[in-house]
């Protein structure tokens, strides 16, 4: 198995990449098969831990819990059945909720401020940016105490609401830099050319500056997705049965009937999968995103 | 019109020798209104909560007896000094940011040399290895606790034998294991950001130099790379040390305090103590701890990405 992967691969991969001007003859091939090899068996150790939790979804309990693990087994739906009969719905419902608003609010708040931050500058651009950065530093603790104290308060506990207001400034941030990154891309002589055929602003940038920072300004509602998505100390803490979210579901997992393997398997990967296909088919914008547009 | 006179610097030809210089106070302000929803929202969010933790950190005060309210001046303070287990879990954060931040760096290094050349399957590798960035922290936690730290079920102890109790007897290594384990892919996809903005031209003016392959990484590659690696350092490092998910699904803090981060522990000493004046006193210590080391980070970020020209 391993061996013909190797050897396909050495074949496919000198059909790739351009070889530097001197060939590297046999032994260059064997070393790319074996680096290939090595590559691929890293990497399915490293997903390993993803992978058992999803053959463990498909089990019954009985198959779950045995010594030594079992591979080979009858595969079953009930465990999903089960994690939907225990209400998993509506706190998936919670989840994309928040995680929806969330991040239409960091878009809305922080577009302007991008923009206010990168094409048309003003004094203090940098203290702006260094204040926003800086929240991040704040450790999340030392605000949930009065966050807590509000939210009872104004009867904002175990709110939807609380969540959104709070996940768009975690979450606002790291957008105004990511965005910002997108927004100096646009090169002067472009709008400069705009202004010069008199387009008023609002024409200048829905037509010239949005094209050109839409990629990065999706790449940045991306991450802003996975962050709330999987946003797990707010949550827990500020909402439980009415308004928690995916992860408030899997914590009812350790608090309740002690740990059912093939269940809890299951609510992991229903709770995780739509951030995973999201993430998976915008892999390149995630990339994007990260380096601040580094790489485009 | 006026509006775009003002925010798109243009025609005349002192605005274009200083295009960052505002006009007029009244046009400086125009330009940052753009900015000031986001500047007013952040500072209700974020600051105006920390204001008051400041100030409940000098109240005694217990959540369960209504009324218990009162000023107590720095006593909280004192307490929190003399507390060993804050000590403790100031030390374990420090380990398991410093520790998780580093390996996770190295391993994503490693991971990312390797990806960055063609072979069969690359995109497919890619998408694998970047999954356990996206699944939910929470489902990881819980799954490393039960499939593979079990001591009688797990997979670990199935590989490597014996019947290892790794959560009681390995507790703070085996969350890093588990944080490395999410944090990888985030390092891993960052690096191979840097990698792949390197100038193809640069690195084969290198080989036909003569350089070797090690030469050519260390004197040009990671020189390119230092940028992502301090961004990735940075970043990797302000979720590490709020790491919660890992600790509260996994060890509890347990066994005793062997786990406990500061994270966990302001939490248990408010939630479960109900101390909100205590645990309010280490939420202002921990701030001031993080500014003292962020002080010196951001400005590792400031220099890496060119921040103060405002314009490129």
């Amino acid at each position: 198995m391993t061996a013909s992967t190797a050897s396909t691969a050495s074949a496919a991969s000198t059909a790739l990449t351009e070889d530097p001007p001197r060939a590297r003859g046999r032994r260059g091939r064997a070393g790319r098969a074996a680096l290939t090899t090595l590559t691929w068996v890293v990497a399915v150790l490293f997903v390993f831990p993803l992978v058992w939790m999803v053959l463990t979804s498909f089990k019954q309990e009985a198959d779950a819990y045995t010594d030594p693990p079992r591979l080979f087994f009858t595969p079953t739906l009930d465990q999903f059945a089960r994690v939907l009969d225990r209400g998993f719905l509506p706190y998936l419902g919670n989840s994309a909720f928040v995680t929806v608003l969330s991040t239409l609010f960091v878009l809305l708040l922080g577009v302007p401020a991008a923009y206010a931050l990168s094409l048309a500058p003003v004094r203090g651009t940098s203290n702006a940016l260094g204040f926003f950065l800086s929240t991040k530093m704040l450790p999340i603790v030392a605000a949930i105490i009065p966050l807590y104290v509000i939210a009872q308060n104004v009867q904002l506990l175990d709110n939807v609401w609380a969540l959104v207001v709070l996940y768009t400034a975690m979450n606002l941030p790291l957008a105004i830099w990511m965005m910002r990154s997108f927004f100096l891309e646009v090169p002067k002589e472009v709008i400069e050319a705009g202004q010069m055929d008199g387009a008023r602003l609002p024409t200048l940038l829905l037509r010239v500056v949005l094209p050109v920072v839409a990629p990065g300004i999706a790449a940045t509602a991306l991450i802003c997705v996975i962050f709330s998505w999987t946003e797990f100390f707010y949550a827990v803490n500020l909402t439980s049965a009415r308004a928690g979210s995916v992860p408030v579901f899997l914590v009812g997992f350790i608090t309740s009937e002690g740990l059912y393997w093939a269940q809890l398997s299951a609510a992991a990967l229903l709770a995780s999968l739509p951030v995973v296909i999201v993430g998976w088919i915008a892999q390149n914008y995630l990339v994007r995103g990260l380096s601040m547009g580094a790489v485009k | 019109m006026t509006a775009v006179e003002l925010a798109l610097p243009t025609t005349t030809s002192q605005d274009r020798d200083h295009p960052v210089q505002p006009r007029s106070d009244r046009g400086a302000w125009k330009r940052r209104a753009p900015l000031l929803p986001a500047l007013v929202f952040t500072i209700a969010v974020t600051q105006v909560p920390f204001l008051l933790t400041v100030f409940y950190s000098f109240q005694s005060w217990n959540l369960v007896r209504p009324g218990s309210q009162h000023f107590v001046g720095l006593r909280n303070y004192v307490d929190v000094f003399a507390d060993s287990q804050f000590r403790g879990a100031m030390l374990n954060t420090v380990v398991l940011t410093v520790v998780c931040v580093l390996v996770a760096m190295l391993l994503g290094l490693g991971l990312a040399l390797l990806l960055d050349r063609a072979f069969l399957g690359r995109g497919v590798v890619r998408t694998l290895l970047i999954t356990p960035f996206l699944i939910l922290p929470a489902a990881g936690a819980l799954l490393w606790k039960t499939t593979m730290f079990d001591p009688t079920y797990g997979l670990l102890n199935f590989v490597l034998g014996g019947e290892t109790d790794w959560l009681s007897e390995f507790p703070l290594a085996s969350v890093m294991a588990q944080v490395v384990w999410q944090w990888t892919p985030f390092m891993m996809l960052l690096i191979l950001a840097g990698l792949q903005s390197q100038s193809k031209e640069v690195l084969e003016a290198a080989q036909v130099d003569g350089a070797g392959r090690w030469r050519t990484f260390a004197s040009i590659t990671l020189p390119q790379l230092s940028r992502f690696l301090q961004l990735a350092a940075l970043l990797g490092a302000i979720y590490v040390v709020n790491s919660f998910d890992a600790i509260f699904l996994m060890t509890q803090g347990g066994p005793g305090t062997a786990s406990t981060n500061l994270p966990y522990y302001i939490y248990q000493r408010a939630f479960e103590g109900f101390d909100i004046g205590q645990s309010s006193a280490m939420g202002v210590i921990v701030v001031i701890l993080t500014m003292i080391v962020s002080t010196f980070t951001l400005r590792l970020m400031f220099r890496a990405f060119d921040v103060s020209g405002g314009v490129r």
